[in-house]
């Protein structure tokens, strides 16, 4: 892996914890308020995210013939099945249940919030059952 | 707009902003596509010899994801730094932690995506799989925060 890969995917990790801490997503508290209705702020996160990453996604192939400092553009691999709607379901039945998901609970862990760490490891152990038991 | 926001809209809408700019600026200098869940599979690699976790999509892509994990912590820091509003602990409990993020963990990874993955990335690149997934998640995280409102009462 070239030294500029990591130093990119350091930098740019940077901004998405500080933008994941400004905009408080790295407290469970104001997600679960999201689900409840109660506070809508999550969607403007989201929805100002998706429009600045799409307007990235969508030009940049157009105007470079390649990364700036890589080979090859790269692409989000999915497909409509059951493993993709069904997982879905379960990490919401999750993010619901505690209100951080593998973003923000990376990102709260440098902003002191300690007690995500329990999930942080929990999430480690998930990702672990998943592929060693229904992985492929 | 009040009853809706009652904290605000600002920091929502610079903080999805800065979101967005992150994994653009990914994007546009590694052609990588920045998700947070697959680093929670990917590590693994590191210690497991299943041959699952030794795939290529892993153990190639293992060393970029947890520099960006472990700039996701740094930008936290700097965050923390930054604002000077003090460290904030969450009061959630701890069995909602555990469980749920077993639960994040397991599914997002069975699903190829999360919040970021699907919800950001995969919606950036017009992925019709990815709406669903997201719709999907945003149905039964709704669902379940919502009982757990009526039962629980508290977080």
């Amino acid at each position: 892996m070239k030294p500029a890969t990591l130093l990119w995917a350091l930098v740019s990790g940077v901004l998405f914890g500080f933008g994941l801490s400004f905009s408080t997503m790295t407290h469970p508290e104001v997600v679960l308020g999201f689900l409840r209705f109660t506070d809508l702020g999550l969607l403007l996160v989201l929805g100002g995210a998706v429009v600045v990453a799409t307007l990235f996604y969508q030009f940049a192939p157009r105007l470079l013939a390649k990364p700036l400092f890589g080979t090859a553009w790269g692409k989000h691999p999915s497909e409509i099945n059951m493993r993709t709607i069904g997982g879905a379901a379960i990490f919401g039945i999750g993010w619901g249940l505690c209100g951080v998901c593998p973003g923000p609970a990376i990102a709260g862990l440098g902003s002191g919030n300690w007690p995500l760490l329990v999930a942080v490891v929990t999430i480690f152990a998930g990702a672990w059952v998943q592929g060693r038991f229904f992985g492929r | 707009m009040e009853q809706f926001f009652p904290n605000g809209i600002v920091h929502y809408l610079v903080g999805g902003l800065i979101i967005g700019a992150a994994v653009g600026l990914l994007f546009v200098t590694t052609g990588l596509i920045g998700g947070m869940s697959m680093v929670f599979s990917s590590t693994w690699s590191y210690v497991s010899k299943q041959p699952f976790f030794q795939q290529a999509r892993f153990t190639e892509s293992r060393a970029w994801r947890l520099a960006y994990a472990a700039g996701l912590v740094l930008g936290g820091l700097v965050w923390l730094l930054w604002s000077a509003t003090g460290t904030w602990q969450t009061g959630v409990s701890w069995w909602q932690l555990a469980v749920g993020g077993f639960l994040v963990g397991f599914g997002a990874r069975m699903s190829n995506g999360c919040t970021s993955g699907h919800g950001i990335c995969g919606l950036a690149s017009l992925q019709l799989p990815s709406l669903l997934a997201v719709l999907t998640f945003l149905a039964t995280a709704i669902i379940t925060a919502q009982l757990m409102a009526r039962i629980g009462g508290a977080l």
